[in-house]
C-alpha cells in the first residue's frame, strides 16, 4: 500500500517537472507568441507588409500602379543614357536657395546614404572603400570628371554604371540639398570657394514640407 | 653634381640640382633594365626606397634644405602602384577575372598595342569619335557605355596598372570547400553527443548502486544477518495532514506562488519579446549596420519622415551588391558560425531581383521576397516612426535594442502600453530650435513649473495620441 502511494507521488512529481519543462520549452523564438481574443488586434484592411492571396506574389508590398504619380512631384525630363548625362551637366541648375538649413540638412542626408562610399569628405574613401568591399569610388575632385549640380541630380536620379539610383530614398528637394553639399566637398578639396548661404530669413520659394514629399516650387 | 656607388651590385649616381633643390638617383645597371622590360621585377620598388632612406638619411644630416624626389628609371613597372591605382581608378567598373560595367582586364595588355592602351584609357570617346576601328568595335560590344577619361594618368601611370593586370587569379579560398563540408547542424550534433554519453553514464551508475545494493543483501542472508526492518511510523505526509496549520500556510503559499506564476504568464501572452522568425534570405544586421557601419536610415528610409520604417525594396540592396557578389574570406568564415553560407544567400538576392551575373543586367524575372515582419502593433495602437526619430531625436537602438549586434533580427522591447507609458514619463521633449513648440513650452513650463517638459506632460498619456 505504502509503496503504492511513494510511487504515485513520484509519478506526480514527474509530472510536474515533465510539464514545467514543455511549457517553457514551448517558448519558439521562431513564432509569434499565443495572443488572447485577437479580433480587435487583427486589421480589418490589409496591413503594411502583410502577405495576402489577393495580391500578385501575395505581397502587400508592391510597387505603385504605372504611371502613379506622388504628390509634389515634378517631371525630371533627361533621359538615362549619357547624352541625358551631359546635357543634365551642361544646362540642369539647382533651383534651390543656398542656406544654412538646407547645407545642414544636404550634409546629413550625405552622411547617410553617399558617405559609406564617397567618403565624408568626398575624396571616395568612405567606410566600404577602406574595408575592400566596393573599389574604385571616384574623388569629386578628379579632372576627368565634370560634376556639376545638375549632373550629381542626375546620378542620384538614376544611377550610373556601378553607382545605384537613390531616387527611391529621398525625394526631389532633399536629392537638390545633397547635390549643394555634393558642390561644397568638391570646392573642398579643390580649395575653391564655397557656397554662400544667402539669408536664412524664410525668403525661400521652396517647399520644406519633407513629409509630403517633393515639392520644390518653381522660380 | 653625382656621386656614385655601387650597391647591391648595382651602379647607382645620385645628382643634386642645386638650382631646383632636386636629388636625382639614377640606376645605371644595363642588365637590370634589360630585366625591367619583363613586368616580373617587382622587389625592385622595396629595394628602391630601402636605399632612399638610406640616402635621405645620410644627406639629411649635411643638407637639410634639400627638397627630395626621386625619378624611378622610365622602364621601371610598379605593379604595387599599379594595383593601388587601379583599385582607385578602374575598380568601380573593371573587374580582372570578371566582366563588370566593363570587360574583364586580365592580361589586356596582350589585345592591343601599348599606344593604343595609352590612348584609350587617358581618353576613350575621343578614340571612338576619332573612328578607330577597335575602339568602336569594343564601344559598341558594351552598349555604348562611357568609359571616363582619366586625363590624370601618365603613361608610366598606365604601365603600371597594365602590369597589374597580369597577376595570376588565386586559387580558390579554402573557407568555400569547408561550408559544402561541414554539416550545418556541426555545433549541435556534438553537443547532443556530450548530453546522451552523460544520461548514459548516470544510467549505469543507478543500475550499478542497485546491483551492489542486491549482492549485499544476498551475502547478508547467507551470512544470516538479519537486515533490520526500520520501525513503523506514521509516515510524513500523514503528519503534515494532521497538523492543520502547516497545511494552512502550506495552502496560502502555494496559492499565491500560483498566482504569482500565473499572472506572469498571462502577462506575456501576445507579447512577442524575443521575436526572432526565419527569414527568407539570411540577412545579417551585424554585417551591414555593426561591421560596414551602414545608417539604418540608408535602407529604412522612410524612418526619417513617416509612419512605418519600411522595409528596403530589393533595388536598394542591389546599389551595393552589383559590386558585391561575393563576401570576403575572413566574412565567409564567420558565416560557418551560424551554419550559412552567405555567398549562397547573395545569390538568392540575385535570384529575386532576376539580376544575372554573367552578363551583368536584369533578366526582368522577379520573385517577391517574403521577409517576416517581426514588430508589430495591435490595430487598435497608432505609432509613428518619423515623430520619434526626427521630431523626439531618439535613437533606433532605445527601442530596437544592439541591431548592429543581431546576426538575426529580434524583437528587443515588449511593446507593451506599459513600456511606451514609461518612456513617455521619462523622456523629455525637444523643444530647442523647434518654433512649433514655442508656445506651448512656455504656457506648460509655467503651469507645471518646471523647464524641461516630458512627452506626458505634452499629452504624451492621452488615450486618444495612441488609441483610435
Ligand atoms: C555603393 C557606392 C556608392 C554610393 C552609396 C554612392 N555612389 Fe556615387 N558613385 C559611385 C561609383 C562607383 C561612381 C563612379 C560611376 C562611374 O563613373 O561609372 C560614382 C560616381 C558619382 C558621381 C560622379 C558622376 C559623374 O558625372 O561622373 C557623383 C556626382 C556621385 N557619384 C554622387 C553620389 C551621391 C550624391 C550619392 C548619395 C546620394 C552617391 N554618389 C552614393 C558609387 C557610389
Ligand atoms: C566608368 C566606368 C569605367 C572606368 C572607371 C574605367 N573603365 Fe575601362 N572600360 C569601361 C567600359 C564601359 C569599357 C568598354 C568600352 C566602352 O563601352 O567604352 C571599357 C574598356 C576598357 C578597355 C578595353 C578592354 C577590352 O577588353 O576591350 C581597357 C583596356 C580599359 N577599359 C582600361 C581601363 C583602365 C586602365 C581604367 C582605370 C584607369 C578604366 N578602364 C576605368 C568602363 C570604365
Ligand atoms: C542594408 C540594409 C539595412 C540596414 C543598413 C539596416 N537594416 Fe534593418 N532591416 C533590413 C532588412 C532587409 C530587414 C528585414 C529582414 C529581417 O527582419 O532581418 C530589416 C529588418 C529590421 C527590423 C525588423 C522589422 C520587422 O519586421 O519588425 C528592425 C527593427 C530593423 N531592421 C532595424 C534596423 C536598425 C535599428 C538599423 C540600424 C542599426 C538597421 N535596421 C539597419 C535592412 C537593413
Ligand atoms: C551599403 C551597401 C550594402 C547594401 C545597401 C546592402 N548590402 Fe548586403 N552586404 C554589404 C557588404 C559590405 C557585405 C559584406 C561583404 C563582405 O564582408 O565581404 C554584405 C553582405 C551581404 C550578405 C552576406 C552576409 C549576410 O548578411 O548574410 C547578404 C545575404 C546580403 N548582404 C544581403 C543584402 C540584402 C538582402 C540587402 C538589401 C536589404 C543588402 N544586402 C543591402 C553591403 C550592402
Ligand atoms: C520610440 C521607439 C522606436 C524608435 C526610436 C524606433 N522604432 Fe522602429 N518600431 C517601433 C515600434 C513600436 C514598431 C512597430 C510598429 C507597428 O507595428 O506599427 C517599430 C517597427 C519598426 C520596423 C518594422 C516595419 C514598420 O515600419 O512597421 C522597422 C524596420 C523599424 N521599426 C526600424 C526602425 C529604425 C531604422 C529606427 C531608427 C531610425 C527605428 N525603428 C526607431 C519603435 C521604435
Ligand atoms: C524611447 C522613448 C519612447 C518610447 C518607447 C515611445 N515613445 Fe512615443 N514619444 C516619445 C517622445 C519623446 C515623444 C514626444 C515627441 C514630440 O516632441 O512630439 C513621443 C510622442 C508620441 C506621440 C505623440 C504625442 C503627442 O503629444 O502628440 C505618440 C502618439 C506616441 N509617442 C506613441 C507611442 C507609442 C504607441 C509607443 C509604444 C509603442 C511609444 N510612443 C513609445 C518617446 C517614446
Ligand atoms: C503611449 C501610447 C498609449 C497611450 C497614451 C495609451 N495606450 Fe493603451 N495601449 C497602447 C499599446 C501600445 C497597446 C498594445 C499593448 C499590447 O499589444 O500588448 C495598448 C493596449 C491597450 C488596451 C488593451 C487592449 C487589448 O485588447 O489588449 C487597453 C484596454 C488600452 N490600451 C486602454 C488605454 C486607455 C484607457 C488609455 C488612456 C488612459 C490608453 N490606453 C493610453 C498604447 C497606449
Amino acid at each position: 500500500m505504502k509503496t503504492i502511494t511513494n510511487m504515485k507521488n513520484s509519478f506526480r512529481i514527474a509530472f510536474v517537472i515533465v510539464a514545467s519543462i514543455v511549457m517553457v520549452s514551448c517558448f519558439d523564438s521562431s513564432k509569434p507568441n499565443y495572443q488572447y481574443m485577437p479580433n480587435m488586434y487583427k486589421p480589418v484592411s490589409y496591413e503594411t507588409y502583410g502577405e495576402y492571396e489577393i495580391f500578385p506574389g501575395g505581397l502587400e508590398a508592391m510597387l505603385p500602379a504605372e504611371g502613379t504619380i506622388p504628390r509634389g512631384w515634378q517631371p525630371y525630363d533627361y533621359p538615362n543614357t549619357t547624352e541625358g548625362l551631359n546635357l543634365a551637366k551642361a544646362e540642369l541648375i539647382n533651383p534651390l536657395m543656398v542656406t544654412d538649413k538646407s547645407l545642414a540638412n544636404g550634409k546629413q542626408l550625405y552622411d547617410i546614404y553617399c558617405a559609406l562610399c564617397h567618403g565624408v569628405n568626398g575624396d571616395g574613401q568612405g567606410i566600404l572603400v577602406q574595408r575592400e568591399k566596393i573599389l574604385g569610388i571616384p574623388s569629386y575632385a578628379d579632372p576627368g570628371r565634370l560634376i556639376t549640380p545638375g549632373g550629381i541630380y542626375h546620378v542620384q536620379m538614376y544611377g550610373l554604371n556601378s553607382m545605384g539610383s537613390y531616387a527611391s530614398q529621398t525625394n526631389e528637394l532633399e536629392r537638390w540639398q545633397i547635390a549643394q553639399h555634393v558642390m561644397n566637398l568638391k570646392a573642398t578639396l579643390e580649395g575653391t570657394p564655397l557656397l554662400a548661404p544667402q539669408s536664412t530669413v524664410p525668403t525661400e520659394t521652396v517647399n520644406m514640407d519633407t513629409a509630403s514629399g517633393n515639392a520644390v516650387a518653381e522660380h | 653634381m653625382y656621386f656614385c656607388a655601387v650597391i647591391f651590385g648595382t651602379k647607382w649616381c645620385v645628382s643634386i640640382d642645386t638650382k631646383s633643390n632636386q636629388l636625382r638617383a639614377k640606376l645605371m645597371d644595363n642588365n637590370i633594365t634589360d630585366r625591367m622590360e619583363k613586368v616580373h621585377y617587382r622587389n625592385l620598388p622595396s629595394t628602391l626606397s630601402f636605399l632612399w632612406l638610406a640616402l635621405v638619411l645620410t644627406f639629411s644630416v649635411s643638407q637639410t634644405t634639400l627638397a627630395t624626389t626621386v625619378v624611378l628609371p622610365a622602364q621601371a613597372v610598379d605593379t604595387a602602384a599599379g594595383e593601388a591605382l587601379f583599385k582607385a581608378n578602374c575598380a568601380a567598373c573593371h573587374k580582372l577575372y570578371k566582366k563588370a560595367t566593363g570587360p574583364a582586364l586580365f592580361q589586356v595588355g596582350d589585345k592591343y598595342s601599348k599606344e593604343w592602351l595609352y590612348k584609350w584609357i587617358v581618353n576613350s570617346q575621343d578614340l571612338v569619335k576619332s573612328g578607330d576601328a577597335q575602339a568602336v568595335a569594343v564601344f559598341e560590344a558594351n552598349n555604348g557605355a562611357v568609359m571616363t577619361a582619366f586625363p590624370q594618368l601618365s603613361t608610366a601611370d598606365i604601365d603600371n596598372i597594365l602590369a597589374y593586370t597580369y597577376t595570376p587569379q588565386k586559387a580558390p579560398t579554402v573557407p568555400t570547400a569547408d561550408v559544402t563540408a561541414v554539416p550545418t547542424t556541426g555545433g549541435g550534433l556534438s553537443n547532443d553527443i556530450i548530453l546522451v554519453a552523460l544520461a548514459l553514464v548516470f544510467l549505469l551508475l543507478v543500475i550499478m548502486l542497485f546491483l551492489v545494493n542486491r549482492t549485499l543483501r544476498h551475502i547478508a542472508e547467507a551470512n544470516g544477518v538479519v537486515v533490520e526492518e526500520t520501525e513503523k511510523r506514521t509516515p510524513i505526509w500523514k503528519a503534515f495532514i494532521q497538523n492543520q496549520f502547516l497545511v494552512l500556510v502550506a495552502a496560502i503559499f502555494l496559492l499565491l506562488s500560483g498566482a504569482y506564476f500565473a499572472y506572469g504568464w498571462m502577462m506575456q501572452v501576445g507579447v512577442d519579446q524575443g521575436y526572432a522568425p526565419v527569414q527568407p534570405i539570411h540577412y545579417s544586421h551585424r554585417i551591414h549596420a555593426g561591421s560596414n557601419q551602414i545608417d539604418c536610415n540608408y535602407c529604412h528610409s522612410s524612418a526619417r519622415r513617416s509612419k512605418h520604417s519600411g522595409i528596403p525594396s530589393l533595388n536598394v540592396c542591389m546599389n551595393c551588391h552589383k559590386s558585391i557578389a561575393e563576401v570576403a574570406p575572413e566574412t565567409l568564415a564567420e558565416g560557418q558560425e551560424f551554419g550559412v553560407d552567405y555567398n549562397n544567400e547573395i545569390k538568392k538576392l540575385y535570384t529575386a531581383v532576376g539580376w544575372d551575373e554573367a552578363s551583368q543586367a536584369y533578366t526582368g524575372k522577379t520573385e517577391p521576397v517574403k521577409w517576416v515582419r517581426i514588430h508589430n502593433l495591435p490595430d487598435f495602437v497608432y505609432f509613428n516612426h518619423s515623430q520619434h526619430v526626427t521630431v523626439a531625436g531618439q535613437q533606433c537602438q532605445t527601442c530596437h535594442g544592439p541591431v548592429q549586434e543581431m546576426e538575426i533580427m529580434s524583437q528587443f522591447a515588449p511593446l507593451t502600453m506599459g513600456w511606451c507609458i514609461t518612456c513617455h514619463r521619462e523622456t523629455n521633449v525637444q523643444v530647442e530650435d523647434n518654433a512649433y513648440y514655442d508656445k506651448i513650452h512656455e504656457e506648460l513650463s509655467k503651469k507645471y513649473g518646471v523647464d524641461k517638459l516630458t512627452a506626458a506632460q505634452m499629452g504624451g498619456l492621452e488615450c486618444g495620441k495612441c488609441h483610435y
